[in-house]
């Protein structure tokens, strides 16, 4: 009975690997987009709709717009700044509140109240606070990626094994060589996997947060379009625009994970 | 003396570990430190390398009273303690960072060397296999050039067989090196290959039940009649007939 099902098993794999042989995953997946990308566009005839966009308009729409690259490359600043200060502040802070345990009794109370507040919801304020500048939704951007850092940072420290910093203080470290010799590099695995989920609300909130104050960018784009005419075309474009974005930034932080000093965390 | 507990004693939360442990240990030598499971063999040597501080008593080395770790005492775990984020190389090396670059090479390369890691300085810990990985733990405190060394039931993780070299490994290191070594371990047969005395310990609360020196010169032939006499003795100490 199990070895039958044993054999059938080792049948289907080897099926599973023909198949693979054939049409190896690119093709899978390239086949998979233009089967989508039809239904799509036989969706819209179909249903003889005028508002919503083919495949075709939205990137006729998109290469008409002339902005584009401006809209990408202000979108992309924004992120980066709010992401990489969050990273600065939030790598740090973290650390600190792993360590000492005092400090984190303290503050985490507040650390958990705030944490659960959407960032959205600071956009009156962060409008109050900075105007009409580039610095309210890189602050709407910050405080989305700054929490998950922290809290990322601050469990990992909880979790280093005992025996890495008896080892530490055994060779006569400081606590501050302690921590940047020992500690963080015993959580830098673990910071990795929060960076990357901290990214990815950073990311998340980009439309939101240029709903404000700003007038480019993507999440702009698609507010404008659909405000001014209600550009269906590129309200979708801005949206798969920044998916495409979104996925390639997400691969480029993942590659850290094969970084050789973190290697040990991820292979194993 | 080079090693002294005076009167040791440790509580933990109203459960006595240890009880009035009094031992002192001669420059240069190997004391085995034996006991059953939860005895307060570790704590013993957590005590001794400065990472717990005794209920009652306490310790002297050189006459110095110990407060905390210090570098001139290092203590191995088994082979888990060894950095997974540095190589090899940069693993011996890290507690020299008081050393001059030219004095840190010359070290690395010395105790890659001893503990026969020749060709893989550059490796990292999760390339290495568990007897490695011990040995380069040892490497790494040997390094800084400590005066004793602590090692908690190193080899426990070990298969069988290389359990064996690496004892070997570590007599060879010791005559080589000239340690006073502190050496816990649960294992009777690797008490008596390795140890100048061997410290019973009693179950818990441990108290020190007996000490027995072990007067064979090394290589220990281990079917030599002494051998074999000292190890029973010790089996019978603990209460267990040496049948399986």
């Amino acid at each position: 009975m199990n070895a039958t099902r044993r054999t059938q098993n080792a049948e289907r794999r080897k099926g599973a690997r023909t198949v693979a042989v054939l049409f190896p995953f690119f093709v899978l997946r390239f086949a998979f987009c233009v089967l989508l990308l039809v239904l799509w566009h036989l969706a819209v005839i179909v249903t003889a709709t005028t508002i919503f966009p083919s495949p075709l308009d939205v990137l006729r729409g998109l290469t008409e717009l002339p902005h584009l690259a401006a809209y990408t490359r202000d979108s992309l600043f924004r992120v980066s700044a709010g992401y990489l200060s969050a990273v600065l502040l939030g790598v740090p802070a973290g650390l600190a509140l792993g360590w000492w345990s005092s400090l984190a009794r303290a503050a985490n109370p507040l650390i958990q109240m705030l944490r659960p507040i959407s960032p959205l919801a600071w956009m009156p304020l962060a409008v109050i606070w900075f105007g009409v500048s580039n610095l309210a939704p890189i602050f709407l951007i910050f405080l989305a990626s700054f929490f998950p850092i922290v809290v990322a940072t601050m469990n990992g420290v909880r979790n280093v094994p005992p025996v890495y910093v008896q080892a530490g203080r055994n060779f006569g470290l400081s606590t501050r060589a302690l921590l940047v010799r020992v500690v963080f590099p015993a959580v830098l695995p673990r910071i990795l996997v929060g960076l990357r989920i901290a990214f990815g609300v950073a990311w998340l909130v980009l439309v939101a947060a240029e709903m404000i104050a700003v007038d480019s960018g993507l999440g702009y784009l698609i507010i404008d379009a659909r405000n001014a005419g209600k550009r269906y075309d590129l309200v979708v474009g801005g949206m798969l625009l920044i998916g495409f974005i979104g996925l390639a930034l997400d691969a480029l932080i993942r590659r850290t994970e094969k970084l050789r000093f973190v290697k040990w965390s991820f292979s194993e | 003396m080079k090693v002294v507990f005076s009167g040791i004693s440790k509580t933990f939360g109203g459960n006595r570990v240890l009880d009035d442990v009094h031992l002192s240990v001669r420059e240069g030598e190997f004391v085995c430190l034996l006991g059953p499971s939860g005895c307060g063999k570790s704590t013993l040597l957590n005590i001794v390398g400065g990472f717990l501080q005794p209920s009652e008593g306490e310790v002297t080395i050189d006459g110095e009273r110990v407060t905390g770790p210090d570098p001139r005492r290092i203590f191995v775990f088994q082979e888990r303690g060894v950095f997974p984020w540095l190589t090899v190389e940069e693993n011996i090396g890290f507690g020299l960072f008081r050393q001059s670059d030219a004095e840190k090479r010359e070290r690395i390369a010395h105790y890659v060397q001893l503990v026969g890691l020749k060709g893989f300085e550059e490796a990292y810990p999760r390339e290495l296999s568990g007897g490695m990985k011990q040995r380069l733990e040892v490497a790494r405190a040997l390094a800084v050039n400590p005066d004793v060394l602590y090692l908690d039931e190193p080899f426990g993780a070990l298969d069988s067989i290389t359990r064996l070299q690496m004892r070997r490994e570590l007599l060879r290191i010791w005559q080589a090196e000239k340690k006073t070594i502190l050496f816990v371990t649960h294992d009777i047969e690797e008490s008596v290959q390795l140890a100048d005395r061997v410290v019973v310990l009693s179950a818990r609360p441990g108290r020190i039940r007996r000490v027995l020196d072990v007067a064979i010169p090394h290589p220990r032939d281990l079917s030599d009649p002494r051998y074999i006499a000292l190890r029973d003795e010790i089996f019978g100490e603990i209460g267990l007939a040496h049948q399986v």
